[in-house]
């Protein structure tokens, strides 16, 4: 419990930094910083699935930042530049929205009793039935690869759907009249 | 409880990039954090204490496993995620080619 409050307030502090820091580059270094310490923390939660899939898209994510901040610039040239009465407007909204967000955010998160729970009817029948009705000794595959292999199918749709719009945005000349 | 309540406002401070940052990059990196809370804040919730990964022969009495369902939920989620942020990337390269900035405000300039 203790390292994961650890964890996360190091997130929390990155996430700052990257959030505020001027330098675009260092910028998307703090936020790989975030997305390792949650492929760690993945690992103490006890997902150890998670925390591999997490670092390989981690790696990729910032070579991605990294590659556009390469080929443009790294200065960010919007900061320092003074607030008008709209923005004031902007900030003093989200600050209401971050009061009512956490306040709500706690209410229902009590009632679902993190941490001490018994497992759902479903995760029991995938632990206990799991191996018998897949084969698969790792339930976390047995679920995406058998009992919601449909789900996979979408993602599979979705992530194949994203490349198309990358190659469509990305080709350096549009079509001959 | 602390754990869910810091995953909170790790979404609070990619949701404070996306509205007030006016530059891209930003906003994209704000984009990331909230999914990584979010994701984040699914493990937690499939985690109890002294639970062992849900990998395993056979239900062995008198120990705790996590609960294997939101975790391969998260797994598709963190993939869809690359994708999005690679969209999102090549649309902020292509803006980017056009106006010569990162800055949201001369976006806004443009006309037609």
């Amino acid at each position: 419990m203790l390292e994961l409050i650890v964890l996360l307030i190091f997130m929390i502090a990155a996430g700052i930094v990257a959030v505020e820091i001027r330098d675009l580059l260092a910028s998307v270094i703090a936020l790989g910083a975030v997305g390792f310490a949650v492929a760690i923390g993945f690992i103490m939660l006890a997902a150890p699935d998670l925390a591999i899939v997490q670092i390989v898209i981690e790696v990729l994510s910032v070579v991605f930042f990294v590659a556009v901040i390469l080929k443009t610039t790294h200065v960010d040239s919007t900061l320092g530049r003074p607030y008008k009465g709209e923005d004031v407007f902007t900030f003093v909204v989200f600050g209401l929205f971050a009061l009512a967000f956490v306040y709500f955010g706690v209410r229902l998160l009590i009632n679902l009793a993190p941490m001490s729970r018994e497992l759902g009817q479903v995760a029991s029948h995938y632990l206990t039935q799991g191996l018998t009705e897949t084969g698969a000794v790792n339930r976390v595959t047995s679920v995406v690869l058998d009992y919601r292999a449909l789900d996979t199918l979408g993602e599979a749709t979705v992530l194949f759907t994203a490349v198309i719009g990358v190659l469509a945005v990305l080709r350096l000349e549009g079509r001959k009249k | 409880m602390i754990i869910l309540v810091a995953s909170l406002i790790l979404f609070l401070v990619g949701l404070y990039a996306i509205i007030t940052k006016r530059n891209m990059i930003k906003v994209a990196v704000g984009f990331s954090l909230i999914e990584y809370s979010v994701n984040f804040l699914f493990a937690i919730v499939g985690f109890r204490p002294g639970a062992l990964p849900p990998i395993l022969q056979a239900v062995e009495v008198g120990k705790v496993y996590s609960d294997p369902l939101p975790q391969a939920l998260v797994l598709t989620a963190i993939v869809i995620g690359l994708g999005v942020t690679a969209f999102m990337l090549s649309l902020i390269l292509r803006l980017y080619n056009r106006i010569g900035s990162f800055d949201l405000e001369e976006i806004q300039r443009l006309k037609g």
